[in-house]
């Protein structure tokens, strides 16, 4: 995307019909690294890779519980993500302490994204640079819904957001279908693979990823690294035999990844809205 | 145009507020409710009486009414705050209707709500003096609870308000049993109301009976209980009195 002379503000329009301002906060969330979420009828499993600043610091939180039943994965700017998550954790208490209930995911999520368009809409705000990706159950089952800045959200069987999430989206693409039957712990193998497919190379370790599971009966909550690791050391041998099959796949799968990150942002410039 | 400040004792503990502003003591009010959980769902009886003091003034009051998809509710108490609290749970469940997703508040949610709402007016010293029940059934759950104009809240398989507390609810304990028809369910709430009729000053022989399933709620048409005065106690009921 290119500067242009309507971008100043978050309330002006361009004359294409466009606002920048709410364009250029998704491209915070895009340069934000990976989270990821896929669901079955039952559970739910969010994953994100962790990047340290450097050696010394330790790496930023970017799965938060918001209740027993609800969890969030962000990417983009982690502080923006952290005052969200604060706005979800009260509102999911509120409602428990009035109704004895548990809160909806549905209505927290449409909540959210009227929060999130109020920002779009006054000249003394700016948008939120995070994408949520909130995963929860209600009465009707296990959800996954994807919150981006502009005010709109999307239910989703499987999705990825931050940078090089096209990568682990066309992984998830190729196995979604199986999702919805799967068990628990196929989830988990098949969102560190996800996980794996954005780390391009680098190996996978349980310092460096993050994985959370809520699921009817399991209340939110993130495995810790021990189990991360068995998991990893369980499918990655499984993942060598499967190396040299993939590796014809891989290649081709890696250029395309390479030109969806680059290209990623005149694409979707075209269509102005996460639709 | 001069203002009139409003006349308090010089010691009221209640700080700048009026005493006309805060309920102080009821003036129309409805007697005892009684409710069961049966097979189906929930029973709930209550007579069509609204008394003003010691007058049986209004004889076709409804003291039970429907709350959304699945829950009843019944009130004794000010007629008036009733109505009040009906006018709060129309707005609950119009907003939670209008998110048209599929969510739905259940009794449990709804018993909570009205819990909130007593208790926290209870708290302003402005009761809303009612003694509520609050039936209902979703997917399959049967949920039976009260709350009372103190915010004192619980739930159980069998629940009466007022009068119902002292005179059904031993009834009650020793017929009550799980999975209870229909017939047997109406048969024990009439028992409850007839024992009430004869002992309840405030009572009225005109009744309405309310079911709710899985499938809705239902209020009976009013009607009446059969009663027997004949008994030899009541014929010569002074005789053997002292003084008499």
């Amino acid at each position: 995307m290119f500067r242009n002379q309507y971008d100043t503000d978050v309330t002006t329009w361009s004359p294409a019909g466009r606002l920048f301002q709410v364009e250029y906060a998704m491209e915070a969330v895009k340069q934000g690294s990976a989270a990821i979420g896929l669901r079955s009828k039952t559970h739910i499993i969010l994953g994100c890779v962790n990047k340290a600043n450097s050696e010394l610091s330790s790496h930023q939180k970017k799965i938060f519980k918001v209740d027993d039943h609800i969890g969030v994965a962000i990417a983009g700017l982690t502080a923006d993500g952290r005052v969200l998550s604060r706005y979800m954790r009260n509102e999911c208490i509120n409602y428990s302490f009035t109704y004895e209930s548990p809160l909806p995911v549905g209505r927290l999520v449409v909540q959210l994204a009227d929060k999130a368009q109020v920002c779009t809409q006054r000249s003394w705000k700016r948008p939120n640079g995070v994408g949520l990706l909130v995963a929860g159950l209600d009465e009707s089952g296990a959800h996954l819904y994807y919150n981006c800045p502009s005010g709109n959200y999307f239910e989703y069987q499987a999705f990825a957001i931050g940078s090089r999430s096209q990568a682990a989206k066309t992984y998830l693409e190729r196995r979604f279908e199986n999702f919805a039957d799967s068990s628990r712990d196929d989830l988990v193998k098949d969102a560190l693979m996800a996980i794996r497919e954005t780390l391009q190379g680098e190996t996978l370790k349980s310092s460096t990823c993050t994985v959370a599971v809520v699921g009817a009966g399991e209340p939110f909550h993130i495995l810790d690294q021990e189990t991360v690791q068995q998991m990893i050391d369980a499918f990655e041998i499984v993942g060598e035999q499967e190396g040299s099959a993939a590796a014809a796949g891989q290649e081709a799968a890696q250029p395309g990844a390479a030109v969806a990150d680059q290209g990623g942002s005149t694409d979707e410039g075209v269509a102005p809205m996460d639709i | 145009m001069q203002f009139m400040a409003s006349k308090q004792p010089e010691n009221s503990l209640l700080g700048p507020e009026s005493d006309s502003q805060r309920t102080l003591y009821p003036y129309v009010t409805g007697t005892s409710v009684v409710a069961l959980k049966y097979k189906d769902g929930i029973l709930m009886a209550a007579d069509m009486g609204g008394s003003y003091g010691s007058t049986l003034r209004y004889k076709s009051v409804e003291r039970m009414k429907p709350i959304g998809k699945h829950s009843l509710l019944g009130a004794s108490g000010e007629i008036s705050d009733f109505q009040e609290i009906l006018h709060y749970l129309d707005e609950l469940i119009l907003y939670d209707n209008m998110w048209d997703d599929g969510n739905s508040l259940g009794p449990k949610e709804v018993h909570n709500y009205l819990t909130r709402v007593m208790y926290n007016r209870r708290n302003k010293f402005n009761p809303l003096w009612n003694s509520l029940v609050l039936g209902g059934v979703k997917n399959g759950q049967k949920y039976l609870g009260t709350v009372s104009m103190i915010g004192v809240n619980f739930e159980d398989n069998h629940v009466a308000t007022g009068f119902g507390n002292h005179l059904a609810r031993p009834i009650l304990r020793q017929e009550w049993h799980e999975n209870l028809s229909f017939e047997d369910g109406v048969r024990l709430l009439e028992k409850c109301m007839r024992v009430l009729l004869y002992r309840d000053r405030s009572a009225i022989n005109k009744l309405q009976i309310a079911k709710i399933t899985e499938e809705g709620s239902t209020i009976s048409q009013p009607y009446s209980l059969k009663t027997y005065w004949e008994f030899s106690a009541f014929a010569n009921p002074a005789q053997g009195a002292v003084g008499s």
